[in-house]
């Protein structure tokens, strides 16, 4: 691990006025952070600790929802009662990933920042646009298994490895961050992340310095199904091939409404509009769920070994719709 | 810097980036708790963290000053053992040992979070936590055992859960008709 120097912040303020440096990061949890330094793909010159800072809570929002603040441990939220009886489709995500020990100490807003698990990405060894821009990507070509299927560039086809970020996709979560000049603002999850194109290691819009404070959740869907699918090479303590989050409602045998996200298969938390279109208003049949992983699918291209994602995919869909709907 | 780790306060000057693992185990002498992955995949290296259940490897110690710690060494000691030391010793839930302080470890933890009504990936209700195998084996995914110990191990732990539910695994010589 490279040298680093350590700071404490004790307030929000203080944590972005020392965040804002160039080769400085947060560290909370630090079971990702701190696995990325060990390798030394991640060289930060300073840490600043916000363990001490109050965004600890989860709290219920005025106009309905939940507020997460961004150091809620994701065992803790996929335990709070609150999320179980409204958002089950976050809990059972955050269940899905992981470990007992991982889950006890990475947070909520560092679970949004983890970094691709693709090979290439983590062997310093080997050449990789993310970790070392304009050096090349060995994945494509390579082996990639695990990678992405959607949204990929000629630069990168790493995947988001989150599941609890599946779900905050479905479920329209905002993200809140502070900015180093004290500024506050909201993002739509949708607006988060940003596709690799020709650089692949910018991975969000946040700016230096800013700082995740909370993730808030909108009032729940009355009346919804929830379901978090996850397709795996071992069944525990494994990353997502494919995942689906979905909360939907019927009407009869009619779609009224569907949040589908999707895991695995993107450098983002995916979710695509027109998969949701294919099926509401909708009767619930395998045809037309056939339209929705066809609408999915349609800009898919594998790059070898992770072809099989593709048909994956394309059954994990179907069956998650099955359930959600009870066709 | 300051710790206070099984009950007592431990002062050592260490380096920014020693892991909560290294502090005990090269700074402090207490070498119980196992360096295996040192990258949070294999949880030989759980400890207690104001009683939750983390991967020390995965941990800087200089974030840890103000945290009560318990390693496999404030669980028990000879002829004072933690009951699920006990269970492991009786059930022969080891073969080699390296994985033992951490199993341990994340094991008392891991009854905690039961008795909280923590769910898990398998639990059917997310309202209910009922302990069975399937849980245990879900809830210790963590904790690898490169012996595979695991049937033994399950078999300790359910003991201390206080649950008698136990799934026969194999067919005896006779119904497989050997």
């Amino acid at each position: 691990m490279k040298q680093f120097t350590y700071e404490r912040a004790a307030s929000t303020e203080s944590a972005v006025a020392e965040g804002r440096g160039a080769g400085t990061k947060f560290i909370a949890g630090g079971t990702n952070l701190l696995d990325l330094m060990k390798l030394q793909i991640e060289t930060p010159d300073k840490l600043v600790d916000i363990t001490r800072l109050p965004l600890g809570e989860i709290t219920a929002r005025d106009e309905g929802g939940v507020s997460i603040g961004a150091l809620v441990p994701n065992s803790d939220l996929a335990a709070d009662p609150r999320i179980i009886a409204d958002y089950e489709v976050l809990s059972r995500a955050l269940l899905a990933g992981a470990s007992g020990q991982l889950r006890n100490k990475a947070t909520t807003g560092g679970n949004l920042l983890q970094r691709t698990r693709c090979y290439y990405f983590y062997d310093t060894a080997m050449p990789c646009n993310k970790r070392e821009p304009g050096t090349g990507c060995a994945a494509i070509g390579g082996v990639n298994r695990i990678l992405a299927v959607l949204g990929t560039s000629e630069k990168c086809i790493a995947t988001h490895p989150s599941d609890m970020a599946v779900a905050m996709r479905a479920l329209d979560a905002t993200v809140v961050t502070q900015k180093a000049d004290g500024d506050r603002r909201r993002i739509a999850i949708g607006d988060f992340y940003r596709l690799p194109g020709d650089t692949p290691e910018i991975e969000t819009v946040l700016e230096p310095g800013e700082l995740i404070t909370a993730v808030e959740l909108p009032a729940p869907v009355e009346g919804a199904r929830h379901l978090y699918r996850k397709v795996r090479d071992r069944a525990s303590y494994a990353f997502a091939l494919v995942s689906v989050a979905g909360v939907v409602t019927m009407d009869g045998n009619t779609v009224k409404t569907a949040a589908l996200a999707f895991g695995g298969l993107g450098p983002m938390p995916w979710r695509d509009p027109a998969v949701e279109a294919a099926i509401v208003g909708k009767a619930a049949t395998t045809a037309n769920f056939e339209a929705a992983a066809d609408a999915l699918l349609a800009d898919a291209k594998g790059f070898g070994t992770n072809d099989f994602k593709i048909p994956l995919a394309r059954r994990t869909l179907i069956a998650s719709l099955r359930e959600l709907t009870g066709a | 810097m300051q710790w206070t780790i099984n009950g007592r306060t431990y002062e050592a000057d260490v380096d920014v980036r020693t892991s909560l693992l290294d502090l005990a185990r090269e700074h402090l002498g207490l070498t119980g708790s196992k360096k295996g992955c040192d990258h949070g995949q294999c949880g030989a290296c759980t400890m207690l963290v104001n009683g939750r259940r983390v991967n020390s490897c995965l941990s800087l110690a200089v974030m840890h000053e103000d945290d009560e710690i318990t390693t496999i060494e404030g669980l028990g000691q000879v002829g004072n053992l933690h009951p699920m030391q006990d269970a492991f010793v009786r059930h022969d839930g080891y073969q080699c040992g390296y994985c033992t302080p951490g199993q341990i470890c994340s094991a008392v933890g891991m009854l905690d979070e039961v008795a909280k009504g923590w769910p898990s990936h398998v639990s059917a209700d997310l309202t209910s936590a009922d302990l069975n195998d399937d849980e245990i084996s879900e809830r210790m995914s963590g904790n690898l055992c490169r012996c595979a110990a695991y049937p033994n191990i399950v078999d300790a732990i359910r003991e201390v859960a206080g649950i008698d539910n136990r799934q026969p695994v194999l067919a005896t010589a006779k119904e497989i008709g050997a």
